[in-house]
């Protein structure tokens, strides 16, 4: 008999112990497979001018419309720039989340690009960056042949990027990018221009209310020729911008000083300098459908 | 050699031990959430939940990964994750209560309540949440459908999107457990 209270305090105890045991607690020991991986790096699969880490979700598509007006400093009479613009109209579409292929097509050279991006790797609660490689061909129609002496060959007028998107999201807040690009042109005046280009892009966004971020972008050319003034003139673009996300639209209402939409003309082109004024008002207003890949 | 009547004082001893022994865990089911707005209804589904029903002592908990409810538009739930939710600052929803009103008995389904601690995004109130159990065998099937007022929550509604959202959500639970 006495081994039998001894038993039943024994088993009322341990009863006790247990049921006080948080069945929460023991959720959270639970085997967690979830990697945490970071969502939001930035708003937009463009910065300002160049790319960000951001690739489209599976059956996405985004639609991407951008001005560049003319120049600010041209004042009242051009109406700060407004009367000119160059347009690019963009779409990008989400092959998987990872995955996104796109196309576009800039009034500058009367251009299109084409262009795939991959993200290798993401931002986690282990990893502490988010890598995509995306590389892009550029293919200028202008100008037409009837209107030159020599004829440009096809190739002549093609150009290809390849670049590296590093970003690292440290806060809800705080975004930072670099963007190692290569640009490659198989046509161009050797006298003063390089057929390969390098450039390091630096990037950021700090996000000041839920839905507005402001961002700044700067692409520093690595092995830039020396200027000749006034036949060849080559600066680092440069750009500042504000993101206002509303819904399915971001909208993002910059100034830059260069007037390319596509690494082609951002880096090897620009050929106005932002610290002597030549800055263009412009903006990039994104769409996002949900085509396929709905539940 | 044991008299019946020890034998028995036994097995009533034991009776707390086997009680613990009522341990339920949800394996199957959703947790969803269901907002008309005049522009466009929201609604989305989780099925990572995990939750833990203990039947002897009627505790009962849930966890829920707000990152694994599922949208139709996948930019709506980066933007519910993001804006709404700030998941990565608060990555779970959880429930630890009792369930009142349930017996370990019949196979109709029996009405209950949950009472105890609602959190998401990282407020926590005082919830009774109505429902009902059903048996099936080793299975329980927990189902129950309450609102949750955004506010109560500190979720932002912002302006802009304001035809968009409802300040109330309806949530939907609907999970089978199986004795573990």
């Amino acid at each position: 008999m006495k081994l039998i209270t001894a038993f039943f305090l024994t088993s009322c105890c341990i009863n006790y112990l247990l049921a006080q045991d948080d069945l929460l607690a023991e959720l959270d020991r639970e085997k967690n497979d979830d990697p945490g991986y970071i969502i939001a790096t930035f708003k937009g699969s463009r910065i300002i001018n160049g790319q960000s880490v951001e690739t489209r979700r599976k059956g996405e598509l985004e639609f991407i419309f951008s001005h560049r007006f003319g120049l600010i400093n041209e004042g009242a009479f051009t109406l700060w720039g407004l009367d000119q613009s160059i347009t690019r109209l963009g779409l990008e579409y989400g092959i998987t989340d990872r995955l996104g292929v796109g196309i576009g097509r800039t009034s500058v050279d009367r251009t299109f690009d084409g262009y795939f991006r991959y993200k290798v790797l993401r931002q986690s609660k282990s990893f502490p960056f988010t890598l995509t490689t995306l590389g892009s061909v550029y293919y200028r129609t202008s100008p037409r042949n009837s209107e030159i002496p020599v004829p440009l060959r096809a190739e002549d007028r093609l150009a290809y990027a390849w670049q590296l998107l590093i970003a690292r999201k440290f806060n809800s807040r705080l975004s930072l990018q670099v963007n190692p690009v290569f640009v490659h042109r198989n046509t161009v005046d050797q006298t003063y221009e390089n057929n390969d280009d390098f450039a390091l892009g630096f990037a950021g966004r700090f996000k000041i209310t839920r839905s507005v971020s402001v961002v700044a972008e700067y692409f520093k050319r690595l092995n830039a020729r020396p200027n000749v003034p006034p036949d060849y003139l080559r600066y680092d673009a440069i750009g500042f911008g504000v993101d206002i996300e509303t819904g399915g639209h971001v909208f993002q209402l910059l100034l830059t000083n260069t007037l390319g939409m596509f690494e082609r003309y951002t880096i090897t082109e620009t050929y106005e300098n932002f610290w002597d004024g030549d800055i263009h008002f412009g903006f990039n207003i994104t769409r996002t459908f949900q085509l396929a890949g709905k539940r | 050699m044991m008299r019946p009547a020890h034998f028995a004082v036994i097995l009533v001893l034991l009776f707390p031990l086997y009680s613990f022994s009522q341990k339920y865990t949800a394996t199957e089911g959703f947790i969803s959430f269901f907002s008309s707005a005049p522009l466009e209804d929201i609604m989305a589904e989780n099925r990572k939940v995990s939750s833990l029903y203990n039947a002897g002592t009627g505790d009962i908990a849930f966890s829920v990964p707000i990152n694994q409810f599922q949208f139709d538009k996948k930019l709506m739930q980066e933007h519910f994750n993001e804006k709404y939710m700030e998941s990565e600052k608060y990555p779970r929803a959880t429930f630890s209560g009792k369930i009142y009103g349930h017996t370990l008995s019949g196979t109709s389904p029996q009405q209950v309540m949950a009472k105890g601690k609602l959190s998401i995004h990282g407020v926590v109130r005082e919830v009774e949440i109505p429902g009902t159990i059903e048996q099936r065998k080793d299975l329980l099937v927990m189902k129950s459908k309450f609102r949750v007022r955004l506010e109560d929550y500190e979720i932002k509604i912002p302006r802009l999107v304001w035809q968009k959202i409802a300040e109330e959500v309806e949530v939907i639970v609907d999970l089978t457990y199986i004795r573990q």
